[in-house]
């Protein structure tokens, strides 16, 4: 009964809102037999016959696809959702998902069958419930909705988990609220094993939580490895998920080239006293520098997802091209041109796309799409658009072997009927000549004879690209001033006139004897022209008064006055400005004496861009990267990290997953190895890229040997077939990899024992100190006094920058967990230089802090004189927000600048706090839940007595020790720095070496890393 | 991910609406409108449109424009990939896709894109899915369905959405199995005036129609697999095998599909099997111009050319051509400016050829440069990258049981 109204007043509004709606003959005149057809419509839903409703369903639809109002059929239709005719049903389904918004009330009578049909035996029944249910945008149902999702979610069948990763986004978008409930989800999601799952939860996670990195680590390699099995839809998603997550994770592996660059340009900029310093330095930092090995990881993700680039999908070819763009070392990127190329040959609007991503691209690697150049050569079929894109491609593409026939190309596109095509090859070609010095002067020939083109479409954008080449060499062409200012009588576009005349205006010391007259011409028509004309007309005569005064002081005059009362007050401004500047009176000012220097300096060439360069900072395929702007929704594609975050986050702790006890094994071995004996650790990398290929010769080194472990598993979920066959084997496989592991775990062991004693020698003292506090009752200890707890010149230092990369400045840093008494949210820092020059170094300061948003540095003051051979100590604050985001600026001496950055360990985020035990009881029961992680660890051979525990956790993070009268607990408390939240660590030691961890903090990252850094101090 | 669907004839008319979301108005297309109105030539639309709120990202296909509508940040190919597979959806149970079949269809259409997107993100694409989901209308089923009543809608659910190979569905029988592979080749090559060979390259494509039963596991291998320059799969080719062994294994789908492209850019193989004698020139005076081709077979192997047709773009200034064709039909589109030959058949004693006048507009310079010649053609049982195609061999691993003749290879080269 209620329906009636409301849709009448929806199609009012309706047509309002649409104006074409009103051009429609089926709207408004047939408005009253629409209503007598929706009765008959009614009449058939309402009858028994399934065939009857069929029809009505179909009608309904129809109506639905052209765009027309069916609103008011809504409580006929929706009697029939538990119709037993599944087209019926199906077509019902397609309604109600479409009206149910306007419709809540009466929607809601649908609900119940949905209900029931999540809980059919049917999987494909549950899944189609939750698929309308998710769909059905209706606030009310939200409680309900959750509560599908999450039953869905440990579904037995994948397919109904896949419906209910796809209801993720639905429910987030109804009601953002949900979003941590649904992160929880997306996190259970994440963890599942099959093909059907991964490309739907990788998308809700996109959109619900892209930020949520850490959600991804468990699962990298996972992902990786399903990768090539998932639809290509998801393929797409994924890919594009993992490209950031890897820029997040992993070292820039070209960093080394980057660096090398940087040397060069150095040394090329130096000034002579320098240079010799810098020959000696760069042999040493050369050797100095660490080898770059690829994580393992990093690996991974290239190989797996390089024979994608066979898709037939343009979307997954594109996906992965980017991701070899952003990730891959320089020598590997080629490969996708190749790809590339081929999609050359697809649709045009998938044409147009790869255009845009191969421009940008072909500005930063040139020579990957060289070999190729051909494929981009114009036909006289394609779009002007992909005209213009391969006109950008060529140009990018030209350097000095290939210009002559690019060149000729060329020529015969400036003979196109396509106007717009021609004027941009005429851009081309200047552009080329710009670029390559060698082709200049042909170029310009070249467009010289343009000149006398007749069309005035050429001339002119032949007349504004000839302004830009001459202002590179003036001198010598003068004769082609001269033509061009002859050409002025004729040409009318604006812009090339306004051109001819800044050309003659500039250099009319070449041309002294016609630009006079055409000053003179100028002067006559000076009232008809356009307003960018005029202006220069001014400029031209500016010019000339101030070079030829004599003959041109009258006409001057007359430009001027005509000026003065023109419409334009752009134009009159400039009129009154010139006056005053050039035409000396007893009241002008300083400035009229410069005049010539102001309009006679000489000017800098104008630089010929493309318009793609710089684009690759938009993360390349992405709609934003295709209109150089933000799109709604994009997630910044970040920078490498400076150094590589912890790669033991994406080790998988239960080995119920046969691959993942191999591949943690390897994990160990790899990242390891290169830290210990830096000759393994190059070759390492390598030999598992090449494992890939040759799957069949296993045994050939540790290495290789468990990449073709995975390849081998990786063909097993390809043929799921054979998998029960093969299930015994792969036990004793199974036990076989949990020997090797433990053989392997020792190894690890002993090493990380090694490293363990060295990094002590430094600390040893500090943590002598602690102990000594230890002996104390904690309760009686001041918070002033545990604020000198750790003196200075026990603690940790970290390089901020070596001697030798320095030319003799070391600079050295540590957290000396002091309160930073200016502003209490910084990290205090304590920095010092040492000067190991023979010279002074001079005002030491720093430059151009790099942060990530919401960061602030609080800089040290500048230090005048640093005298050879000494050090000096000082202190800055830097509020990290409580990340361990890294902190980059420039460090400033009076000579040279170096990039460094400070990145903290997550303890040194964080200050004393002092809670007695009720306190931290308290303050524990309100951090439970997600805000809470526990974690056992088996304590490290050393880690005998209370003490030793108490002094590893002070030593890995800034904290207090909370009394506790069970001496099995120990109990630390903290603050961090910048948001002051509580963080709260309990260590419950028991019987045979066995503890638990467990660490409450409301800011779940923190806490996690908290939880992995004492976890490694506790279990050394 | 993709908001809404709206198909829009070239006429303008907005025929078809589709919303994976809420409603948007569908005055968002005013925005394409404009952009059409400015391109000229449908072919010029930008297929990226940016509106204050909305994105549209359209393809041009069978004088049909599909325009999505986005919100959020997405890989513009991946809808364009979409849209193409939706359009070769459509083919793939019409026939054709055109505007009067999507209307005469609109419901099983509606039901298609119901499927094939849930919440804008694609759902199944797989056409052997989503055919178990919808059947496509055949004469005979339709007539069954208005007498019997019973439906288009599969009343079976589909399980082959749950299996790990998604494109192929299940219980597949077939009394007699058999495969048929095509091998289409295409040359594409731009010429210069005096006929030498600025680029050519060879694209390759090998459509499969394979009726087996159960789950057939083939092989396919070349002779010379080394030739081929670059491939592109059917995800049912395990990538695995042709990077280590240069042989295509795969579980086919059921029904045509394409299994793979590929591209050959080796310069000195393509040979370009015909040759063109041109003359195309316009008088300074009196407004005229006269033309003259002759099309003659070059290099074709002892086959017959076929189905060649000329294509010319006139400039704007040529009005109408009054021409004589010694083979064939000849028709000048004063609007599009496009003279089109269809010759047919080349026959190698007697060269077609095409000679007249044209007609200028009057007081209008004498275009500046001769117009560029497009030339299609086609040659039954021959594959231009020569020796790659006659040494294919099929094997099958693992036929069911049951009756199983020989796969059957028959390959139609072109």
């Amino acid at each position: 009964v209620s329906a009636a109204p409301s849709a009448f007043s929806d199609e009012k509004g309706g047509s309002a809102s649409e104006p074409e709606y009103g051009h429609d003959p089926a709207s408004g005149g047939i408005f009253s037999s629409d209503y007598k057809r929706h009765d008959d419509l009614k009449e058939m839903l309402d009858s028994n016959k399934d065939s009857l409703k069929l029809e009505a369903m179909k009608r309904i639809v129809a109506m639905i696809a052209r765009g027309k109002n069916a609103s008011d059929l809504f409580p006929a239709v929706v009697k029939n959702v538990a119709c037993k005719n599944i087209e019926v049903k199906k077509l019902v389904y397609v309604y109600l998902v479409r009206y149910a918004e306007e419709q809540q009330d009466l929607a809601l009578l649908s609900i119940s069958t949905f209900q029931r049909g999540l809980k059919d035996p049917n999987q494909l029944i549950r899944a189609s419930a939750l698929r309308v249910l998710s769909s059905i945008r209706v606030t009310i149902i939200v409680p309900i909705m959750m509560l599908a999702i999450k039953e869905a979610a440990s579904d037995m069948s994948p397919y109904v988990r896949k419906t209910a990763a796809h209801a993720i986004p639905k429910l987030h978008s109804l009601d953002p609220e949900q979003k941590d409930q649904l992160i929880e989800v997306i996190e259970k999601l994440l963890a599942d094993k099959t093909t059907l799952v991964a490309g739907s939860v990788v998308m809700a996670f996109e959109e619900v939580c892209p930020d949520r990195i850490d959600l991804i680590h468990k699962n990298y390699r996972k992902l990786c490895n399903l990768l090539i099995d998932v639809e290509e839809w998801g393929q797409v998603v994924i890919i594009n998920m993992l490209t950031r997550y890897a820029r997040t994770q992993f070292l820039n592996p070209n960093i080394n080239e980057s660096l090398l660059e940087e040397n060069s340009e150095k040394a090329f900029y130096a000034s002579d006293d320098e240079e010799e310093e810098d020959k000696k330095a760069e042999p040493a930092t050369l050797a100095k520098r660490k080898p770059y090995v690829m994580d393992p990881d990093h690996r991974l993700l290239l190989r797996n997802t390089k024979p994608l680039l066979q898709s037939r999908n343009a979307a997954v070819v594109m996906a992965v091209a980017q991701l070899y763009f952003h990730l891959a070392p320089k020598a590997e990127v080629g490969i996708i041109a190749k790809a590339l190329v081929r999609l050359m040959r697809s649709h045009s609007e998938v044409q147009y796309v790869v255009l845009q991503n191969v421009a940008t691209m072909s500005i930063k690697r040139r020579g990957m799409f060289e070999p190729y150049l051909k494929s981009f050569y114009i036909r006289s079929t394609d779009p002007t658009q992909i005209k213009v894109l391969k006109l950008e491609v060529l140009t990018n593409l030209a350097n000095e072997t290939n210009i002559s026939t690019i060149l000729r190309e060329f020529q015969t596109y400036i003979k196109s009927m396509d106007k717009d095509f021609v004027a941009a090859s005429i851009q081309a070609i200047g552009r080329c000549a710009t670029n390559i010095g060698e082709v200049r002067d042909t170029c310009l020939n070249g467009l010289v004879q343009l000149l006398s083109n007749r069309d005035e479409l050429v001339v002119a954008e032949s007349v504004v690209v000839i302004k830009k080449l001459l202002q590179m060499q003036p001198e010598q062409h003068s004769d082609i001033i001269k033509h061009m200012a002859k050409l002025i009588d004729n040409i009318q576009v604006p812009m090339a006139r306004a051109s001819i005349l800044w050309l003659i205006g500039e250099y009319c010391e070449h041309v002294p004897k016609i630009a006079p007259d055409v000053l003179r011409k100028m002067a006559k028509s000076f009232t008809n022209e356009e307003d960018i004309v005029k202006l220069q007309i001014i400029n031209l005569a500016a010019k000339l008064y101030l070079t030829n005064s004599k003959q041109s002081k009258l006409l001057t005059q007359y430009v001027l006055n005509l000026a003065k009362y023109d419409q334009n007050y752009d134009i009159r401004d400039r009129a009154r400005f010139i006056r005053q500047l050039i035409v000396p009176t007893d009241k002008s000012g300083a400035l009229s004496k410069y005049a010539k220097k102001l309009f006679l300096a000489l000017k800098p060439a104008p630089v010929l861009e493309s318009p793609f360069k710089d684009r690759d900072h938009f993360q390349l395929g992405s709609l934003s990267h295709l209109l150089n702007a933000k799109a709604a929704g994009y997630q910044e594609l970040p920078n490498w990290p400076e150094s590589a975050p912890d790669p033991s986050v994406r080790n998988v702790e239960i080995p119920d997953w046969s691959k993942c006890s191999s591949r943690k094994d390897r994990k160990e071995k790899k990242v390891e190895k290169p830290f210990y004996s830096d000759s393994e650790g190059e070759s390492g990398p390598t030999e598992s890229a090449d494992s890939g290929n040759c799957e069949s010769d296993s045994g050939s080194g540790s290495a290789s040997a468990s990449g073709s472990d995975e390849s081998g598993s990786g063909s097993e979920s390809e043929e799921s077939g054979e998998e029960t066959e093969s299930d015994e084997e792969e036990e004793d496989e199974e036990e076989e990899k949990k020997k090797r592991k433990k053989l392997d775990k020792t190894k690890a062991k002993k090493q990380a024992e090694e490293s363990a004693e060295r990094c002590t020698i430094h600390t040893i003292h500090q943590i002598s100190c602690i102990i000594n506090f230890d002996q104390f009752d904690m309760n009686k200890i001041t918070s002033v006094f545990s604020q000198t707890l750790a003196p200075s010149g026990s603690i940790k230092m970290y390089e901020l920058l070596h001697r030798i990369k320095g030319e003799g400045l070391a600079v050295e840093y540590c957290f000396s967990r002091q309160p930073f008494s200016p502003e209490p949210n910084m990290v205090a820092v304590q920095i010092q230089f040492t000067n190991n020059t023979n010279s002074e170094t001079k005002n030491l300061h720093i430059e151009d802090p790099r942060l990530q948003s919401g960061m602030r540095i609080r800089e040290f003051a500048e230090i005048d004189v640093l005298a050879a051979g000494e050090s000096v100590t000082v202190v800055m604050g830097i509020d990290f927000c409580d990340s361990t985001q890294a902190a980059n600026f420039q460090l400033c001496t009076h000579t040279r600048k170096f990039f460094v950055s400070i990145q903290p360990p997550v303890g040194e985020l964080m200050t004393p706090a002092f809670l007695t035990e009720n306190d931290f009881k308290k303050e524990q029961g309100k951090l439970m839940g997600m805000n809470e992680i526990l974690e056992k660890l088996t304590l490290g051979e050393k880690c005998v007595n209370e003490h030793v525990i108490v002094e590893r956790v002070t030593a890995t993070a800034n904290l207090s020790r909370v009394p506790c009268g069970s001496d099995k607990e120990c109990r630390f408390a903290g603050k961090t720095v910048s948001s002051g939240c509580l963080v709260l660590v309990t260590v419950t030691t028991k019987e045979g070496g066995g503890a638990q961890l467990t660490v409450n903090c409301e800011k779940m990252l923190i806490g996690t890393m908290l939880v992995k850094d004492i976890l490694q101090a506790l279990s050394q | 991910m993709i908001h809404s669907l709206f198909l829009i004839n070239n006429a303008g008319d907005l025929f078809l609406e589709k919303h994976w979301k809420s409603v948007i108005s569908r005055s968002v297309c005013d925005y394409f409108f404009e952009a059409r109105e400015k391109a000229v030539e449908p072919d010029n639309v930008p297929p990226v449109i940016r509106t204050p709120h909305h994105y549209l990202i359209n393809i041009y296909r069978e004088k049909i424009f599909f325009v999505s509508v986005i919100q959020t940040e997405v890989p513009p190919l991946f809808v364009i990939e979409f849209l193409h597979r939706v359009a070769e959806t459509f083919q793939d149970y019409f026939g054709e896709c055109s505007e009067s079949t999507i209307k005469d269809n609109v419901v099983i259409v509606y039901e298609l894109l119901e499927e094939m997107l849930d919440n804008g993100f694609p759902l199944a694409t797989e056409s052997n899915i989503l055919k178990e989901l919808i059947r496509p209308p055949t004469i005979l089923r339709s007539m069954v369905n208005t007498i019997t009543g019973s439906s288009n809608v599969g009343e079976t659910l589909p399980t082959g959405q749950l299996s790990t190979i998604p494109w192929r569905r299940a219980g597949v029988k077939y009394t007699n199995n058999e495969a048929y592979f095509d091998v289409v080749e295409e040359i594409d090559a731009i010429l210069d005036k005096s006929g030498t060979t600025v680029f050519a390259e060879i694209q390759g494509v090998i459509d499969a129609c394979v009726k087996l039963s159960g789950m057939p596991d083939l092989t396919l291998s070349f002779m010379n697999p080394r030739l081929l320059d670059d491939v592109s799969f059917h995800p049912c080719v395990r990538y695995k095998r042709w990077e280590s062994e240069r042989v295509i294994s795969f579980v086919p789908p059921d029904g045509n599909f394409q299994l793979m492209s590929y591209h050959i850019s080796a310069q000195n193989l393509v040979a370009i099997p015909v040759y063109v004698k041109q003359n195309i020139s316009f008088f300074e005076t009196g407004s005229s111009g006269r033309l003259d081709i002759t099309v003659g077979p070059k290099q074709t192997m002892g086959k017959t050319v076929e189905g060649l047709v000329v294509t010319v773009h006139m400039p704007k200034v040529v009005l109408s051509a009054n021409l004589n064709a010694t083979q064939g039909t000849y028709n000048y589109d004063p609007v599009t400016k496009i003279l089109v030959w269809d010759i047919g058949k080349l026959n190698p004693q007697k060269l077609p050829n095409l000679k007249g006048s044209l007609s200028l507009q009057s007081g209008a310079p004498k275009p500046e440069e001769n117009p560029s010649l497009n030339i299609d053609l086609k040659i039954q049982q021959l594959a231009i990258s020569g020796r790659l195609g006659s040494f294919i061999s099929v094997g099958c691993d693992s036929l069911p049981a049951g009756p199983c003749d020989k796969a059957l290879l028959l390959l139609t080269l072109f």
